[in-house]
């Protein structure tokens, strides 16, 4: 059996990204559907082993550190990509570059003027009590003012087809090695599919990551020397800063790699001596960075790294610091911060949030539990939350003790109606399954945004938590262009 | 290149070396222990202090027999030496420096520890040893042929070449140790020409170099001969002296080498003159056991100039 697209199960109440009513495809999704429903069951289940295999042969594998040793696991890939129309991604870009340039300014003003505060948009003590914000670094100035210089935006498509932002990453993000590679992946699943359909490239990623670094090198008309500082090869990670390397042409080290001089210079080991570093892209937290500085038992970071980067004489992506707008209370604020800095209105909304210090709001969170999602300020991955309606009422109780033990440290939001797309099941069965979409934002001299992004799938049915750590897959994303159609 | 890449090159050339050399041996040992007179008391443990490994053996086994011989140098991932630590070690170092290592070569390394991990009982017990082994020895030539027609001789190449004979200059002096060392046991009786024989005859098969021994040096199995073939033929590539005239190669296409190549040719030198005043007992051995640390010592030289090991 094929697959029948009036037999998909639209779900109720969600925002389907392929199908609009039974046995009808949205537009830019037409030719896709029209292609899959011809293909018999035995042809999908071989372009299904294509992919898996090719997922193997290619080596795309996150790690899990385990009982002392480490597995390499292979990312579940679903064959039937999520399509977006061009006309949407524009606006949607536009927000993204919108925002981020924001929240480089909002940063900049709080490790400097504290402008924000004094007029009182964002109260002082949201910022005292923030564990991102890093007294360290006030008072410096990286290139162009920006902190955040890559960032993943988590979205999310809601029962009316909106966009809405679900969270910023402006620490570490990652997943972007995974887009990439899920490309190529479709390219020779459905090849007969590219011929015919304007499918937007995303393969320009890594050059405009390098060109960002680049421009951010301290040492003017010099050929710059860029690193990737990974945590190494436990990290689950590690495939990507390694892929990532690769494809800059960017060396890829580890804090044992590089030393800091009496010249306040970053330096790298090589055989031939040390050799000065000008931009390090660093995908080790804020924390670990300089045992000087931050935990002195640190063994992955550079002693003498906040130094060298306080002097000005090396560039650090996402600076140090940059993470204090990652504060989910911060992201309540971003709407305002927005207009603040830009005079603008914000091109992508934000979801609802209940901000648990205001006791208005808490009083509300308090009495809704059962139906809000509860989320610690500061923490990434989806650890440490309360999901409302799948929650026990002991579980409630103790996120109703935490709560007012630290109303700051939580924010709550409605559940959301997170869209849907077919997802392959079993043979040749296409089911809806819940995903969210990551694009990743890059600014430097100039500003950047990914065609698309990194589309994240629950591959169980029904669940809505899409973290590769805990259970989730992925899907190619397609931006396609309607209005010229190929021939 | 970064001096992290260069060291873990370096220390694949190193590993494929030993796992390569420490099959070859355990695949002929049994042979030799059967041609042994039953006088000569020559026991599998001697494997183990040819290495240097009798702390680490005492401390996981007790009993000194075979078995635990070759499972310790075949299969046990405590011994750091083994066949198996050899190839995890070899897969880690090639895992994070993909851009420099051949791909296919990432692929067989990956095959191959999947191989002996599934395997390895084969290998310890003596029934399918020798074909076990002998797969295993294929799966290493394998690795370093598809490296040395693939890999550009840059840099990286050096660095894997500086490991490679490095470790086998100091195989090559072990194994003419364990030769030395079964010699001193044997007793002067009626069997003993042919005992003397059969040592080191095997020390040559261990080195796959009886026949080029022969042709080299149209002598008879004689200690002198085998152990001045071993140490200075300027052509046989496991010789001694052979394996540290290709470290100076490499070295010299290195930069900032100067001190190393001195070592290299000071250890040359004595490599040269080993042996020179005959008589193969304890004496010779001491010298022996001199150049072993000279060797180690060069090992730290090298990591102090291109690893950057002290800074």
């Amino acid at each position: 059996m094929s697959i029948d697209w009036k037999e998909y199960e639209l779900p109720e109440g969600f925002y389907d990204e392929l199908i609009s009513s039974p046995g009808n495809a949205r537009q830019p999704a037409r030719q896709l559907a029209n292609y899959l429903a011809s293909l018999t069951e035995e042809e999908i289940q071989s372009r299904k082993l294509a992919a898996d295999s090719t997922i193997k042969d290619m080596g795309v594998s996150f790690t899990v550190y385990m009982d002392g040793s480490n597995i390499d696991r292979a990312w579940p890939f679903d064959i039937i990509p999520r399509v977006i129309s061009s006309n949407q991604w524009e606006k949607t870009a536009a927000g993204l570059k919108q925002r981020l340039k924001a929240l480089n300014m909002f940063i900049d003003d709080l490790y400097h003027d504290q402008k924000i505060l004094k007029d009182g948009i964002i109260p002082e003590f949201v910022l005292k009590q923030s564990s991102n914000y890093r007294k360290e670094c006030e008072g410096v100035s990286p290139p162009f003012g920006v902190w955040a210089n890559i960032c993943g935006t988590d979205l999310v498509r809601d029962k009316d087809g909106q966009f809405y932002v679900l969270e910023d990453n402006l620490r570490v993000p990652s997943g972007v090695s995974y887009m990439l590679e899920n490309r190529s992946i479709m390219k020779r699943v459905l090849p007969e599919v590219f011929e015919k359909v304007h499918i937007a490239p995303v393969g320009d990623y890594p050059e405009n990551l390098f060109s960002m670094l680049a421009s951010l090198s301290p040492r003017k008309g010099e050929r710059p020397v860029i690193a990737v500082l990974t945590p190494g090869i436990y990290n689950s990670a590690y495939f990507e800063h390694a892929f990532l390397a690769q494809r800059m042409g960017a060396e890829l080290v580890e804090g044992s790699d590089l030393v800091v001089d009496k010249d306040d210079c970053v330096y790298m080991k090589t055989i031939a001596g040390l050799e000065r570093v000008d931009v390090i892209y660093r995908r080790i937290d804020d924390l670990f960075l300089d045992p000087e500085v931050f935990h002195k038992d640190s063994v992955l970071g550079v002693p003498g790294l906040m130094r060298a980067w306080r002097a000005g004489n090396v560039s650090l992506a996402n600076a140090p610091g940059a993470g204090v707008a990652d504060d989910k209370v911060i992201y309540a604020y971003v709407p305002q911060i927005i207009k603040y800095y830009l005079g603008e209105e914000p091109l992508i909304p934000n979801v609802e949030t209940f901000l648990c210090y205001e006791d208005k709001q808490r009083e509300y969170v308090l009495a809704n539990l059962d139906k809000l999602v509860v989320k610690p300020a500061n923490e990434s991955g989806g650890y440490g939350m309360l999901v409302g309606p799948h929650s026990t009422k002991k579980e409630r109780e103790t996120f109703a003790e935490l709560i007012k033990a630290n109303p700051r440290n939580y924010i709550a939001q409605p559940t959301l109606a997170l869209s849907t797309a077919p997802t392959l099941v079993g043979r040749s069965k296409a089911e809806p399954r819940h995903l969210d979409l990551r694009p990743f934002i890059l600014q430097g001299k100039d500003t950047y945004v990914t065609t698309g992004g990194l589309t994240r799938v629950a591959m169980k049915k029904g669940s809505l938590v899409v973290n590769s750590s805990q259970g989730g897959g992925s899907k190619d994303t397609w931006i396609v262009d309607t209005s010229a159609g190929k021939s | 290149m970064l001096s992290k890449v260069a060291e873990r090159i370096y220390w694949t050339g190193r590993y494929i070396e030993r796992a390569e050399s420490t099959a070859r041996l355990l695949s002929i040992y049994d042979k030799l222990l059967f041609d042994m007179p039953r006088q000569v008391n020559l026991g599998w443990y001697n494997l183990i202090t040819i290495n240097n490994l009798e702390e680490s053996f005492a401390e996981r086994y007790s009993v000194q027999d075979e078995r635990n011989v070759v499972k310790f140098l075949l299969g046990d991932d405590t011994n750091p030496s083994s066949v198996i630590s050899s190839l995890m070690a070899i897969r880690e170092n090639v895992r994070t420096t993909r851009d420099v290592v051949p791909a296919e070569a990432w692929e067989l390394i990956n095959e191959t520890t999947q191989y002996v991990q599934e395997n390895l009982q084969q290998g310890v017990n003596r029934s399918n040893r020798h074909d076990f082994l002998d797969n295993l020895i294929t799966c290493c030539l394998q690795i370093v042929g598809l490296m040395s027609v693939s890999m550009p001789r840059d840099e990286g190449w050096e660095m894997l070449q500086l490991g490679q004979y490095l470790e086998r200059a100091d195989m090559t002096t072990r194994n003419i140790d364990a030769g030395v060392a079964a010699i001193i046991q044997v007793e002067d009786d009626d069997f003993a020409v042919n005992s003397r024989q059969i040592i080191w005859g095997n020390v040559l098969r261990s080195l796959n170099a009886d026949q080029p021994f022969r042709r080299a040096m149209r002598s008879s199995i004689k200690g002198e001969a085998v152990v001045q073939y071993l140490m200075t033929d300027p052509h046989f590539p496991r010789s001694a002296g052979f394996c540290l005239s290709e470290m100076i190669l490499a070295a010299e296409a290195l930069p900032r080498s100067d001190k190393v190549i001195k070592e290299i040719r000071k250890l040359h030198r004595a490599v040269m003159a080993c042996g020179e005043h005959g008589g193969h007992g304890q004496e010779f051995r001491d010298e022996l056991n001199e150049l072993q640390i000279s060797i180690r010592n060069l090992h730290f030289l090298i990591g102090r100039t291109w690893f950057l090991t002290d800074q």
